[in-house]
């Protein structure tokens, strides 16, 4: 007999006695005491009072989906983080998700160059909100030992908002784990990250200075076009 | 019949000994040669730019030059230069320069690309950093950087704090309008990447199918360019530069990676490496060996099968085994910075027996796991179906694209520099090199997978070496100066066989403490090239599956 079959059975049996499922449940050894005014006006209906958008961030904070997203060499530690051993999966953030329309959290694991800049921003935008950001290892926080790397973005939030910083090259696998547990207190708690991210797509070059450079592309790039600075030595 | 020793087929230029008479190369090349200079590692003849393909041509047609390992490019004051180095896979000790100067103001010089498939890739990434333009190249774009991007970093002129401006519309989504392939309405563009599961990192594959065939595959790289070289140009020798190795090839291989850079910088400041430390260093870099295969191995599984499985996790249960001990010898589970010039950072852990006894059982234990892994693979039928004779690499192709480690001695190319050029404390150990003839996928995890095993003989081979090692005669360290400058001009090109394979280094110095030029030649990027022949033809799996087999890491592939 399954679980459910019985606890029906028995359920049907209490009413049947004309013995409420409250009295059913409490038992004989119960002492009075221990129920409430409250609870005897509501019966045994299990009742939590809370706000529904408080429930909804405990929810979120205990069922992430990752971003299945590996980067740089800090990837090879976030793989041991989900792996045996340490074991992501353990606090409710460990099935990663190739697709970032399927996923909740992004960890930046790594360098950010040029190029790759602009498709980082495009994952992103394609997660579904409410999302969140860990950005793992020194290069994510100002670009790491490649700081002064003329390809080299200067650390992530030059481009997406983070909420959680593991510093490290690489962090090890615990510090990334205590990471995340953070960011699950966070959002428990309802924050996220301030957006203060200043926009990278400026458009008709924005604020930047009309230097040679700037003037040269202008002639060949439409005035409609969106681009991308790429001198963050001067961002604010 | 004659009881004479065969004469051994000596190629033009070959003493018996296994040196070069570079007199006589100099004769078949005739007038070509302009000049030679003296590097440390070989002699070069400087060329004309215009007769680069006939000179190269001789070279590998008559005197069995058929390893293009490296193009160096760079720019001096009065002129660029791009250096070939040539090698030959039966000895790879036998090595020749070739030097093309070309003018500052018109670097035009003609491509190799004809005699060697690799100095397609080179070049582009010749043109790309530093500026200089090769004549009949077939595709000379951009590599690392983005199109857009002005200038060449790695010149003289260029000013490495001027911001650049990149158009988005560069970055648009590529899939948006192209599915189509211009003028031909049968088949399909598709792009893997830079985000996929799939390509181990941020790599672009542009595909073009079809049907479920793959017709042709361009590789877009430059994800992860971190600039390494500049890096290493603007620090200083003894101590600034060893850090970045680590950072090429990440998969645990960082000793392997310092390695290189310690041969290379050792060797051309003259520094005798305490025999003790070359033990310590041959130790480790084999640990570093296994857990970089592992990671292959797992990675591979998971492209094969599709999911966090049990080899994946075994895999990284093992990796963690051994990466417990590479901590407790380097303090770091992954960016070890062991090495120094002239030696180690520092002996073995205290108390030594406990460490030989934890390294022995690690030695002990890798066999009896790769049984558990030849059975979940190798004699696996799903896995033999899917991989087995699938991505063909023959090894005529596999030279001409300048492959190396397993997936050169996957094609049965027996080519390994641990034995080739010897190096550390590998000579002086019993040991195989393993090659396989199946030119396939599968041979190429079966190589990795009986690597380790071979990796493992090696650690066992030098604990037994390090527990006799009398007490008062543990040098790990050999006298350096505090800052070296080595001579000005001296030019060198070094490799070492990394988790990947042939892991080079090229160092000119100016009389500073800090070089001059500092070219890596990545052995995943010159692998990676050889994709478009295993993939040709295949069905889009298969060409995950050889993409997987080839085992690249982008940290090395775009430096
Ligand atoms: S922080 Fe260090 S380990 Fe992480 S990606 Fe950057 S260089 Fe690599």
């Amino acid at each position: 007999m399954s679980k459910e079959q019985q606890l029906h059975d028995t359920l049907e049996q209490a009413q049947s006695n004309g013995q409420s499922t409250q009295a059913d449940r409490m038992g004989s050894g119960a002492d009075e005491r221990f129920n409430s005014k409250l609870r005897q006006a509501f019966g045994s209906t299990p009742f939590i009072l809370t706000k529904f958008d408080q429930f909804m961030n405990w929810v979120r904070g205990n069922s992430m989906f990752m971003l299945l997203f590996g980067i740089a060499c800090c990837s090879i530690e976030m793989m041991h983080t989900y792996a045996t051993k340490h074991d992501l999966d353990r606090f409710g953030a460990g099935v990663p998700r190739a697709s970032p329309r399927q996923a909740d959290v992004i960890i930046v694991p790594g360098t950010i160059v040029s190029k790759f800049g602009p498709r980082m921003k495009r994952v992103y935008d394609q997660m579904p909100e409410p999302k969140f950001v860990v950005s793992m290892g020194s290069c994510t926080i100002s670009g790491g030992p490649f700081q002064e790397g003329y390809n080299v973005i200067k650390g992530v939030e030059e481009i997406i908002p983070v909420d959680i910083h593991v510093p490290g090259c690489p962090p090890r696998p615990e510090a990334l784990v205590y990471g995340v547990l953070k960011l699950q207190e966070q959002i428990r708690h309802g924050e996220s990250a301030p957006v203060t991210v200043k926009p990278y797509e400026l458009e008709q070059f924005g604020d930047l200075d009309r230097d040679e450079l700037v003037d040269e592309l202008a002639s060949e790039i439409d005035e409609e076009d969106l681009v991308m600075r790429y001198n963050w030595a001067e961002s604010p | 019949m004659s009881l004479q020793e065969p004469t051994p087929d000596l190629d033009p230029g070959e003493n018996p000994d296994g040196t070069l008479d570079y007199d006589e190369l100099a004769g078949l090349l005739g007038e070509h040669v302009i000049d030679r200079e003296q590097h440390e590692n070989a002699t070069a003849f400087v060329v004309r730019p215009d007769e680069v393909e006939t000179v190269l041509a001789t070279l590998k047609r008559e005197a069995g030059f058929d390893h293009c390992s490296c193009v160096t490019a760079q720019q001096y004051q009065d002129r660029y230069e791009s250096i070939y180095h040539l090698k030959k896979y039966k000895d790879p000790t036998q090595e020749l320069s070739v030097v093309v100067p070309t003018p500052s103001d018109a670097p035009l010089s003609q491509s190799a690309t004809g005699v060697y498939d690799t100095a397609n890739w080179h070049e582009r990434e010749a043109y790309d950093l530093v500026g200089i333009e090769y004549d009949d190249h077939p595709d000379l774009r951009r590599i690392l950087l983005p199109e857009t991007w002005q200038g060449h970093p790695l010149g003289l002129d260029y000013n490495q704090k001027k911001p650049q401006i990149v158009p988005l519309r560069e970055h648009a989504n590529p899939v948006e309008e192209r599915t189509q392939v211009p003028g031909d309405s049968d088949t399909m563009f598709v792009n893997i990447g830079p985000h996929h599961p799939a390509t181990h990192g941020v790599l672009h594959l542009k595909t073009v199918l079809d049907g479920e065939q793959v017709v042709d595959v361009d590789p877009d790289i430059g994800y992860l360019h971190r600039c390494e070289e500049q890096m290493c140009q603007q620090s200083t020798y003894r101590h600034q530069i060893m850090p970045y190795p680590d950072r090429w090839d990440y998969i645990s291989a960082g000793i392997l990676n310092e390695w290189a850079y310690a041969r290379t910088a050792e060797e051309m400041a003259d520094i005798e490496v305490p025999e003790y430390a070359q033990v310590l260093r041959t130790m480790s870099a084999e640990m570093c060996r296994i857990a970089a295969h592992l990671l292959a191995v797992g990675t591979f599984a998971l492209d094969i099968y599709g999911d966090f499985t049990a080899i994946f996790m075994y895999a990284v249960t093992d990796r963690e085994k051994v990466q417990n001990l590479l901590e407790d010898l380097t303090g770091q589970r992954l960016m070890f910075n062991y090495l120094r010039l002239g030696g180690t950072a520092w002996d073995l852990p205290e108390p030594r027996d406990e460490y030989f006894e934890k390294v022995r059982d690690f030695c002990e234990y890798i066999p009896e796991r790769l049984e558990e892994y030849h059975n979940l693979l190798s004699s696996n039928e799903l896995f033999q179906m899917r991989v087995m004779d699938t991505g063909i690499l023959p090894p005529e192709e596999a030279k001409s694209y300048g492959c190396t480690g397993p997936v050169a001695r996957a094609s049965g190319i027996d080519y390994d520099l641990r034995r080739d050029d010897p190096y550390g404390y590998y000579d002086e150990l019993d040991w195989n090199v393993i090659t396989d003839d199946g030119c396939d996928n599968f041979s190429r995890a079966l190589v990795r997978l009986e690597e380790m095993r071979e990796s493992a003989r090696i650690i066992e081979q030098c604990v037994d070496v390090l527990e006799d090692w009398p007490e008062d005669e543990r040098e790990i360290q050999a006298n350096v100066p505090r800052t070296l400058k080595p001579e000005p001009d001296t030019e060198i090109y070094r490799a070492v066989e990394a988790a990947k394979g042939e892991l080079g280094i090229y160092i000119r110095s100016d009389g500073t403490d800090k070089p001059a030029r500092f070219k890596i030649r990545s052995p995943a990027f010159c692998n990676l090239q050889s994709l478009e022949v295993m993939a040709e033809g295949e069905y889009v799996p298969d060409m995950v599956a050889a993409l997987g087999s080839l085992d690249i890491v982008l940290g090395e592939v775009d430096r």
